[in-house]
């Protein structure tokens, strides 16, 4: 297939129709089949939480969500927002709450770790009057909870009943990928929050879409850098949702010539670092990958770039307002030294990378070229129009972006054509 | 602690006052040389300081990288055009050790795209040490610690 789609036809793998990064019937439709549906949505990691009564605020979706660590050790999440009026129960980002009850500040409603309802005031009302109705039963009124499970560290929730077990959703090609960078303890180093005017997905395309890297991010050929000798390697899960992609560390000269004449741009190869400890990298897996980025459908990226470690929490403010929540870690027996390089090599990413800036410009360009343009698709043909399982991804394929489109489309088949009805 | 030395108050805030300038004049190749040679310049998120978390979205410890960061903004880095304007509050120097000075100071980066809105990009203060030399402060230490922690789109202009 190499045609444009016509106007008006329905979304495909390879030809997405524009008005799914600005209709907000359709963000509400990702909000219950894609957040809330058939999914584990990444909550954050147990490093964050070590003790008894630590929690995290996060999110699945737009949905607010609280993970606790309860006293008896096990990891809890539960929707915040008070089974009574809807109020935001926890209002701190993070924290450790000692006696592991949470309570609402407006009618002192308490729950525990777990979310259970567990004290209401005045409950049977002050000297015979008012109270609730003898048939109250607080167990009817806890917060919302998720199912929760962790895989290496990784915690994950999920809305749906019916959902497999969390690592068959992972499945064995992604485990493998998360147990290279899990391979022993973490610490948190920190986070960073970026704020893209754009829709969820454009990032999510992004993180999965190699094409643009060499292209959109110029600090490594600028400085002469880009090395056609890497190898590298990409990898689909098999429903499409989940996609990873490495490369390995160097082995050859520097040779930016050739790309350069392909790629339709002056590569500039002057200038020259002053400090090149930004970009030394040390191998500290059993393997020589220099980058592995992963994209777990819906809403986590997990990274390790040079010495850098990450995830990338997806949340989604609204059609066109995504935070992305970086939590950058090393390992928990690195010493001073090597948190300062993992410090320097940190340069290279976040919302101020020097390799990675440039993609919250790109969602942002993109959500605006695409203002009006609903019944008009993208083109996602690089690399041929199937969804496979292996590629080479070394920036000459679309194969893991087609592959998003695969699984969300198999999530919200119906939602997109009673909306595309809706406003036919 | 807040110290009164009027000469050392001058020479910060005159520091602080042309470091503003220059970035908001975009005069980027101009802005390593308020720095010492063995410099750090740090831009981190409160919530990592108030929790002891050291990861930042900018860290030099040369000022051969702060060169780098200007290079790369330059010929590199794309993020939408823009004007940055600082406004820095009279520094509070809060202890003085030979020819050291540490100093903090509160800052408003206003930021203007081309819808031509003018935006808080970002709040925060510098905690800073300075060498005091020949009637000259110049940087030996900078960190921002911004409140601000949604960094709007990306962070490409030092701050």
């Amino acid at each position: 297939m190499n045609a444009m789609a016509p106007v008006g036809a329905p979304s495909l793998p390879t030809a997405v129709d524009y008005k799914v990064y600005h209709d907000t019937q359709i963000f509400a439709s990702e909000q219950r089949s894609v957040f809330k549906g058939r999914t584990w949505c990444y909550l954050g990691l147990e490093a964050e939480i070590p003790n008894a009564g630590d929690f995290r605020a996060t999110h699945v979706g737009e949905t607010p969500v609280v993970l606790v660590r309860g006293q008896e050790g096990k990891i809890h999440a539960w929707v915040n927002r008070c089974a009574h009026k809807g109020a935001t129960v926890c209002r701190s980002l993070r924290g450790n709450q000692a006696d592991g009850a949470f309570v609402c500040v407006y009618h002192q409603w308490a729950y525990d770790s777990e979310g259970t309802l567990v004290g209401v005031p005045f409950r049977r009302g002050l000297k015979g009057v008012g109270g609730y109705d003898k048939d109250f039963d607080p167990a009817n009124h806890s917060l919302e909870k998720l199912r929760v499970e962790s895989y290496k560290g990784m915690v994950f929730g999920t809305f749906s009943a019916e959902i497999e077990p969390l690592e068959d959703f992972l499945g064995p090609v992604m485990r493998k990928y998360i147990d290279r960078v899990f391979h022993r303890p973490i610490r948190v180093l920190g986070y960073s929050r970026q704020y893209m005017a754009g829709n969820w997905k454009l990032y999510s395309e992004n993180s999965r879409d190699s094409y643009h890297g060499a292209l959109l991010h110029l600090f490594y050929p600028t400085f002469g850098i880009y090395r056609q000798s890497q190898d590298s390697a990409g990898e689909l899960a098999e429903q499409g949702f989940h996609n990873v992609f490495t490369v390995s560390k160097p082995k050859g000269d520097i040779d930016y010539g050739s790309f350069g004449d392909e790629a339709n741009r002056e590569m500039q190869g002057a200038a020259k670092l002053q400090d090149e400890s930004l970009l030394q990298f040390r191998p500290e897996i059993e393997d020589d990958v220099g980058l592995h980025i992963q994209s777990l459908f819906p809403s986590v990226v997990l990274q390790q770039i040079q010495n850098t470690l990450a995830t990338r929490q997806i949340v989604t403010h609204g059609v066109d307002k995504t935070e992305l929540v970086w939590t950058y870690f090393g390992y928990a027996d690195d010493d001073e030294e090597t948190t300062r390089h993992r410090l320097r090599n940190l340069n290279l990413v976040g919302p101020s990378g020097l390799i990675s800036m440039e993609d919250g410009e790109a969602v942002e360009l993109c959500q605006q070229g695409t203002i009006g343009a609903e019944g008009k698709h993208s083109f996602i043909e690089m690399g041929g129009d199937d969804v496979r399982g292996y590629y080479a991804p070394m920036g000459m394929d679309e194969n893991a972006v087609r592959g998003f489109w695969k699984g969300y489309l198999s999530l919200m088949g119906d939602a997109l054509a009673v909306s595309a009805e809706a406003s036919a | 602690m807040s110290l009164v030395e009027p000469v050392l108050q001058g020479l910060v805030d005159s520091l602080n006052a042309a470091y503003g300038l220059c970035l908001d004049d975009d005069r980027l190749e101009e802005w390593p040389e308020f720095f010492v040679d063995d410099c750090l310049y740090q831009v981190i998120a409160r919530e990592n300081v108030d929790n002891g978390l050291p990861a930042a979205v900018m860290y030099c410890d040369s000022k051969g990288m702060l060169v780098d960061r200007v290079v790369a903004l330059r010929r590199a880095n794309v993020f939408p055009e823009h004007f940055s304007r600082h406004l820095i509050s009279r520094a509070v120097l809060t202890g003085i050790d030979g020819d050291t000075v540490s100093a903090e100071a509160s800052y408003a980066l206003l930021q203007t795209r081309n819808d031509g809105e003018t935006r808080i990009y970002n709040a925060g203060k510098y905690v800073d040490r300075l060498l005091i030399k020949d009637g000259v402060a110049k940087l030996v230490s900078r960190m921002c610690v911004y409140d601000t922690h949604r960094i709007a789109t990306l962070l490409a202009t030092p701050i």
